[in-house]
């Protein structure tokens, strides 16, 4: 790759600005001193001002090329060789005291989750001071300068607000905060790791917002990385696509997005929802190797539906191809191949069929803070509703009443006809077995100490009295309908991914045949490739075995592909319901028009960087009515 | 898939993950193979080898009178005599096994009844919890040593009632570490995945719960024996062991101290095998708590699970 010009000089997109800021090459870490590399053959170069995405799936080792470009490894890994200069000067070759003094004064990071980066016992207030104090002569005039730059990262710089502690803000206010710690001392280059993964699409916009208009007018050099690409399409000008540690595709993100060459960028494009029309979803099956059992030939080949015999023994080398540099041993055979459009899915109308869950007025608090006002809601059977809102919105909430889980609740609920009880010990067994419930986060919500086939036949024992053979059999047919081979009866959890952890917790609740099946964000934990496929696996089951389905998302681009109709909720209220077009496509509540105009698309930023590229304003998003205090979902 | 990359094979599991039928045994195993695990491991397995094969080795009766009281070590009688005139040898040799016995009763007595104890305290809350937290604070207030004595006082001192006064003294603190333990692991979602199935609380805590409970169980079983092995001896040494002629690590220390300048070791070796026990049992259990938190892992593993390990967006 060292042999290719740096992209970025290529791409033509990029205005005429200043130099190169960051320039980064053959960068490679290390587990250990010797041991399997992480990253491997990373070079890229960032000018004044611009943005380049690094994306990838977890494990792709995105993080970890983040963290060295402050100079640092994580526990147990070492950078082993390569070079990351910054302004000329590189960074790896500068001693422990001196690298401290570039940290934070010179290269800035954001981390991916504001919550755990900001100090919870210290006023933010004292924790933007902290950074200046470190770094003085860095600025002028600190106190004018805090003040500065909390209005530039949008937020109040009004005394009352620097006395805060960081649980009095939301979400994305903290995240603010650490963009205006960040930029405080007028860094030359700001890391960004997942800094919107956490929030919801509106907030997650406004922070994005931020971070361009903040690196256009300081000149800075930003590198942003996520897991998503919309997210990072509106953003970028260019996008580095990382795959078991090493980069496979880098280029302008417009000629990226509109022709992606590797097969791995093709698939993650081809991975996203479009909120403009309901496509069939192909995610990429299998998982990336992990360092050390990364093999030879390309990493991607067991994946690839381009492979041929030749990709598992060969190593590709990088090759130059219409203004971007691709990783495949392919890249002139493939190049040609049209990005295949998803196909578009038959629309399916609501069924007019009765309801098989009803909900009359339900209100729900947590202690004194009530979190839904006279929520109605009725699910058809055989058909999936969705429950839309932003984080905070109630909508796990609402989903946790339903199924049981939180038993503070006044209102109505029927199930097929009959009265539901608050808490699931109150309801009878044939209901708990009707009523199945999918959790949020895989990682979590499979007992870590149990096998695939001890998590999957718990429901079994439960409800239906089976002879051995007979359990064994459900479980293995049941592993097969969600695309899960029968060896996986004797793993456990942890030797999973996530995607396949999310499967099991599907077939979980799946095995007894329940009528109604409730999917709280079942996709929020998971990446986008993989997103598709839980997806896809979703939708299949639900028309398959005619389940009546209330799928909650903050996504609103998933919505058209898995719902039939829609209910979108505002502050702990239904603010709009209907069929999913109608809300999509003529969306009469402002609250849902904002949350589909926030959708993160794969339209690319028109020419971010340069002088004619559309600078939202950043405008304040906190919603109005929403008590400090007030839980996130859980 | 297009090709099978053998290094890919979806068989290829590393072993660690493969052992994990016998989680418990796992994690001594790993402990083990740290130093300080070893180290304790060591120590530990040589006094129990001497407490067990003991009786066997022994030249001597324990009780018959053979030299001199307080006899130096000669050629014949090679720790010399206590202060009957007893090989002193063959009563250290003769005198470990019931010790040991006894210490593994009360502990497993203890961690059964404290884990019941703390567990369902977490678990169910509300008034059981109240009960339950409340007694064993009662009981908490008196040290150890003072509850065993209390007990063996009021009853006599019964071998059984070593066994279960020492355990029960355990108790209390056994219950408070695994209900903390217990809290965090009820909040999770594989908990609530369960309780959706309308299982009921018993089988949940037996099921769900106990199986996450095993590094603080494996960490406080050391602990406690090892405490166990230090009250049993302490009581015997006041004079609460097997009544007199059978030998006693801890009745040894307690008749044998009046002749110290005479012969030293009738005091010196029962006192040290008792003191390279609980070295031995503490240090490996130290190995084991550090292994299950992740302290002692290699660096490598550390590292991958860092970096590969789940986005935790819960």
């Amino acid at each position: 790759m060292s042999t290719e010009p740096p992209v970025t000089e290529m791409a033509a997109s990029s205005p005429p600005l200043a130099g190169v800021r960051l320039e980064v090459r053959d960068l490679e870490v290390r587990i250990g001193a010797a041991g399997p590399d992480v990253v491997n053959d990373v070079s890229f170069s960032v000018r004044a001002g611009e943005v380049l995405g690094i994306v990838g799936e977890s494990g792709s080792g995105k993080t970890t090329v983040a963290l060295a470009l402050l100079g640092h490894a994580r526990r147990g890994l070492s950078i082993r060789s390569g070079e990351i200069r910054l302004d000329g000067l590189d960074l790896l070759r500068l001693r422990p005291a001196q690298l401290r003094e570039v940290r934070g004064a010179k290269v800035a990071y954001v981390p991916q989750d504001p919550a755990a980066a900001l100090n919870p016992a210290l006023r933010i207030g004292t924790q933007l001071e902290e950074a200046l104090r470190v770094h003085p002569g860095t600025v002028d005039n600190p106190s004018g300068r805090i003040a500065e730059v909390m209005r530039e990262a949008s937020l109040e710089a009004t005394p009352e607000m620097l006395r805060r502690y960081p649980h009095q803000l939301s979400g994305g206010q903290q995240q603010r905060v650490s963009l205006a710690i960040a930029f405080s001392c007028r860094p030359s280059l700001i890391v960004l790791d997942e800094p919107t993964t956490g929030l919801d699409v509106t907030t997650q916009r406004h922070v994005l917002d931020t971070v361009r208009s903040l690196c256009r007018s300081y000149g800075v050099a930003a590198v942003y990385v996520s897991h998503d690409l919309a997210v990072v399409g509106g953003l970028v000008a260019n996008v580095a696509v990382m795959y078991a540690g090493k980069i496979i595709e880098i280029g302008s993100t417009a000629r990226l997005f509109a022709e992606p060459v590797h097969p791995y960028t093709r698939g993650l494009l081809a991975a996203v929802p479009s909120p403009e029309r309901a496509e069939l979803l192909t995610g990429i099956e299998g998982q990336q190797p992990r360092p050390g059992r990364r093999g030879g030939g390309c990493s991607f080949a067991p994946r690839c539906s381009f492979a041929v015999d030749r990709c598992s023994v060969q190593t590709p080398e990088a090759v130059s191809i219409g203004g971007r540099i691709v990783l495949c041993l392919r890249t002139a055979e493939i190049s040609g191949a049209a990005a295949s459009r998803p196909a578009a899915l038959a629309r399916r109308a609501a069924t007019g069929a009765p309801a098989v869950l009803s909900l009359r007025d339900v209100s729900a608090s947590y202690g004194q803070t009530p979190v839904l006002f006279g929520v109605g809601l009725d699910v058809p059977a055989e058909s999936c509703v969705a429950v839309v809102g932003e984080s905070g919105s109630g909508k796990t909430t609402l989903a946790r009443c339903i199924a049981g889980l939180h038993r503070d609740w006044t209102g109505e609920m029927s199930f097929q006809g009959a009265p539901l009880a608050a808490g699931a010990r109150q309801r009878p067994k044939d209901v708990l077995k009707r009523v199945q419930y999918v959790f949020q986060n895989p990682y979590t919500s499979l007992n870590p100490r149990k096998t695939v086939g001890q998590i999957v036949g718990q429901p079994l024992e439960q409800f239906l009295r089976l002879s051995f053979r007979e359990r064994t059999e459900r479980i293995a047919t049941v592993l097969d309908d969600v695309s899960l081979s029968r060896n996986f009866i004797s793993q456990y959890p942890d030797q999973l991914s996530g995607g396949e952890r999310q499967r099991v917790a599907i077939a979980r609740a799946l095995v007894v045949e329940p009528d109604l099946l409730i999917c709280d964000e079942v996709t929020s934990a998971l990446d986008v490739s993989v997103q598709a496929v839980i997806v896809e696996l979703l939708r299949r089951l639900q028309r398959e075995r005619q389940l009546a389905m209330i799928f909650i998302t903050h996504n609103l681009a998933l919505v058209r592909n898995i719902a039939q109709s829609a209910v979108v909720l505002c502050n702990g209220a239904v603010v709009e319901s209907g069929p999913v077009e109608q809300i999509l496509e003529h969306p009469a509540d402002p609250y849902t028009i904002r949350l589909i105009s926030d959708i993160p698309q794969l339209a690319v930023a028109g020419s971010a960087g340069g002088p004619d590229g559309p600078i939202r304003s950043a405008v304040r998003t906190q919603p109005a009515a929403r008590p400090a205090s007030q839980p996130t979902n859980p | 898939m297009a090709a099978v990359i053998p290094g890919l094979a979806p068989a290829a599991q590393p072993p660690a993950v493969r052992a994990r039928r016998h989680q418990w045994l796992s994690a001594l195993r790993a402990a083990a193979r740290t130093t300080r695990g070893a180290i304790g491991l060591g120590l530990a397995s040589f006094v129990v080898l001497v407490a067990v094969a003991g009786p066997w080795l022994a030249p001597y009766s324990p009780d018959a009178l053979q030299t001199f009281p307080y006899g130096k070590p000669s050629g014949h009688f090679l720790l010399g005599g206590d202060f009957l005139g007893r090989d002193v040898l063959s009563r250290v040799l003769d005198g470990g096994w019931i010790l040991l016995l006894m210490a593994l009763a009360a502990t497993a007595f203890g961690i059964i009844v404290g884990a019941a104890a703390g567990v369902s305290a977490a678990y169910l809350r509300g008034l059981s919890d109240g009960i339950i937290m409340r007694t064993i604070d009662v009981i908490l207030s008196f040290p150890q040593l003072v509850f065993a004595l209390l007990l063996l006082s009021l009853i006599g001192p019964k071998l059984w009632l070593i066994v279960l006064a020492v355990g029960l003294s355990h108790a209390p603190a056994v219950g408070r570490v695994l209900r903390s333990a217990t809290l965090d692991i009820s909040e999770q979602d594989y908990v609530k995945a369960v309780e959706l199935q309308g299982v009921r609380p018993a089988r949940v805590m037996m099921r769900e719960i106990m199986p996450n409970l095993i590094s603080p169980l494996m960490v406080e079983i050391g602990l406690r024996l090892t405490y166990s092995i230090i009250i049993m001896a302490g009581l015997a040494f006041l004079g609460f062991g097997q009544p007199p002629p059978t030998p006693n690590w801890g009745t040894m220390i307690n008749e044998n101290r009046i002749g110290l300048s005479l012969n030293p070791w009738a005091v010196i070796v029962p006192a040290l095998l008792i003191a390279l026990l609980t070295i031995g049992t503490n240090t490996f259990t130290d190995a084991v708590a550090r292994v299950a938190i992740g302290v002692e892992r290699r660096p490598e593993e550390a590292a991958l699970i860092d970096d590969l390990g789940p986005r935790d967006t819960g």
